[in-house]
């Protein structure tokens, strides 16, 4: 909803017509009504743009003020300057601490178990076999599954200590040798955190694959080719062209799937309600929005999830850059 | 470990092609590659399947422990979540398909003459309003969640679809101006100087023009909003209740239920997911870009 100041574009505007390949309107520059003209260029972005602007710059801003104010829903006529204190608050209170180890380790996680399976998929799909079509839709299937549904059915069909499907099998593979009291671990109690990553990561492995295969099927053909020639075994060109080639990839895979995972709340909010360890920061959010009702509280959170996705942003608009750049320039 | 030398796999024809753009050959896959594959695939999907084939089940069947693979299907559980005891889903779904559909009509209402303005005859810094619109994608959505509820508060738009409408659009916008640059960007220009000599205006060009030639490009940006505004729960959930409350809202009521209920979870999930799995299959092929925002093709 909100956007960062720092754009890694700057260079377009000083080089000559960025990179497309089809010339600038520009400015003031034509001839008579030149402004006018340059204005009836930009007439049909303009409804577009307002409605961004309005609609996500103006939130952030009011969430910016109110992070400096005392604001509590309880008591609506006491608002007035609080300065840092709803700041100081977030970086005293243990639990806002450990919501926020959680939202980092729990993205971290997520990102790189899927980005290692989505490499290892997407190598597989690249390759021809029978029922290549079929198998490349089995894998993107979990991304197709509402996140609240999928979460649901994880929480009660999968990870649930007695009809769930983990210990269903667990029982059924004792069962064949005879062992009549399967262990039944009850996944959500004693291992929340990593219930919350296996679903998070069946879910966005189809993500990683899907841009990575996109990568491998972007190489270059010809340079292949010219490998194959000059005897590079598997190995050979999948180190030195493959992965200097997917680098790109697989950092907008990983920013990406890091932006979408930082901002989960479908998965934490259905599997464990944010208990045992496993609030991050946007579940923490909520809370304090609609349960805590101390808005001042719940917008320095607010600013302070955004400050600490900056980074993130930065690089990824960089990567996507990178990857415009070639496009534009054809 | 395999039995095929890659040399054999290499046998090019002598004679290639001068045409750039050749059909591209994959490398073929031994069988171990392609049971790899399968698996793989297979343990994907899993999850997804054993949801489906649960709905289909009787309640003691789908809570037995062990699972009930073979055990006799039943429809009675779709029927129950239709028209049995508990709530009733039709407004939620009414709900969600509004909120996804209007949403997705005006995102494209407003992103094709914005990709038009961007791709065609671009605007100076056409870029610099590229990665403005990304940029506000790549933050995250719950730092604005307070301000919005409060102004729906103020309005009276709190558990309105229309408020939710308007959240939607600013979410897809940015992802369908991607989009659709993309596709306009590979119209022949030539078609609109000619049109221009003619003197085609701005509304007949998007019309007679940039409609027709990017009607699969138009398709594809819209099942992707769709997908996104159906599936959002944060801020349905803090925006709406008992009368605009959408399908993934009413999941969540789900979330704490107790006892023998799983089929009927399954059979909700299912049916709410429906929608998104057909429209995700008919864009499958566009589905990369949608997901990387424009990025990669």
């Amino acid at each position: 909803m909100t956007t960062v100041t720092e754009q890694p574009n700057a260079r377009t505007s000083s080089s000559s017509g960025g990179p497309g390949d089809r010339p600038t309107v520009s400015g003031g520059s034509g001839r008579g009504s030149g402004g006018g003209a340059a204005w009836l260029r930009r007439a049909p972005l303009l409804p577009a743009l307002l409605f961004t602007i309005v609609m996500t710059q103006l939130p952030f801003l009011a969430t910016l003020v109110i992070s400096f104010m005392h604001y509590q829903a309880y008591a609506p006529d006491s608002h007035g300057f609080a300065g840092f204190s709803n700041f100081k608050a977030v970086f005293q209170s243990a639990d806002l601490r450990s919501s926020a180890l959680t939202t980092v380790y729990l993205t971290v996680t997520v990102v790189l178990v899927s980005l290692v399976l989505g490499m290892g998929i997407a190598l597989l799909l690249n390759r021809s076999f029978f029922g290549r079509g079929i198998v490349r839709t089995m894998i993107i299937t979990p991304f197709l599954v509402v996140p609240v549904a999928a979460a649901l059915f994880f929480k009660h069909g999968i990870f649930n200590p007695s009809s769930g499907l983990i210990n269903g099998v667990i029982s059924w593979v004792w069962g064949l040798f005879g062992d009549t009291t399967p262990p039944a671990p009850d996944w959500l109690s004693q291992f929340p955190l990593l219930s919350v990553e296996l679903q998070l990561i069946w879910q966005w492995t189809p993500f990683m694959t899907l841009i990575l295969l996109a990568g491998l099927q972007s190489r270059s053909h010809d340079v292949l080719e010219a490998a194959a020639v000059d005897g590079a075994g598997p190995w050979r060109t999948f180190a030195s062209i493959t992965l200097p080639h997917m680098r790109q990839y697989l950092e907008l895979a990983g920013l990406l799937g890091s932006i979408y995972v930082v901002q989960n709340f479908d998965s934490v909010f259905t599997i464990t309600s944010g208990s045992l360890g496993t609030a991050n920061l946007p579940y923490t959010v909520y809370t304090t929005v609609f349960n805590a009702q101390d808005y001042g509280l719940a917008s320095a959170q607010g600013v302070i999830v955004v400050i600490a996705s900056i980074g993130i942003a930065t690089l990824a608009l960089r990567t996507v850059f990178s990857l415009f750049q070639p496009e534009g320039a054809r | 470990m395999t039995t095929t030398d890659p040399a054999t796999t290499n046998d090019a024809p002598v004679t290639r092609p001068t045409a750039t753009r050749r059909p591209r050959r994959r490398p073929r896959g031994s069988a171990i590659t392609g049971l790899a594959a399968w698996a793989v695939g297979f343990t994907f999907v899993l999850p997804v399947l054993w949801m489906a084939l649960t709905s289909l089940h009787t309640e003691a069947d789908a809570g037995a422990g062990r699972p009930q693979v073979f055990a006799s299907l039943t429809f009675a559980n779709y029927s129950d979540f239709f028209s049995g005891g508990g709530a009733d889903p039709w407004p939620p779904i009414i709900n969600s398909a509004t909120a996804a559909i209007l949403s997705t009509l005006l995102v494209l209402v407003l992103a094709v003459p914005a990709a038009y303005a961007l791709s065609v005859k671009p605007i100076e810094k056409w870029t610099d309003v590229m990665f403005f619109f990304l940029s506000t994608k790549m933050l995250p959505m719950v730092a604005g969640l307070l301000p919005v509820y409060l102004i729906a508060q103020k309005t009276g738009l709190l558990d309105n679809i229309t408020f939710l409408i308007l959240i939607y659009t600013a979410m897809n916008l940015p992802i369908a101006v991607w989009m659709m640059r993309s596709f306009l960007a590979e119209i022949p220009p030539a078609l609109f100087e000619a049109a221009e000599i003619d003197g085609a205006g701005l509304v007949t060009i998007l019309r007679k023009i940039v409609v027709p030639l990017s009607a699969p490009g138009m398709a594809a940006t819209a099942l992707i909003c769709f997908i996104f505004s159906w599936n959002e729960l944060l801020f349905a959930k803090s925006l709406t209740g008992t009368v605009a409350g959408t399908a993934p809202v009413f999941l969540t009521s789900f979330v704490t239920s107790q006892g023998l209920f799983l089929a009927q979870v399954s059979a909700a999930a299912i049916v709410v997911s429906l929608p998104v799995l057909i429209a995700g299959f008919a864009a499958q092929d566009k589905l990369v870009q949608g997901l990387s925002l424009g990025a990669v093709k």
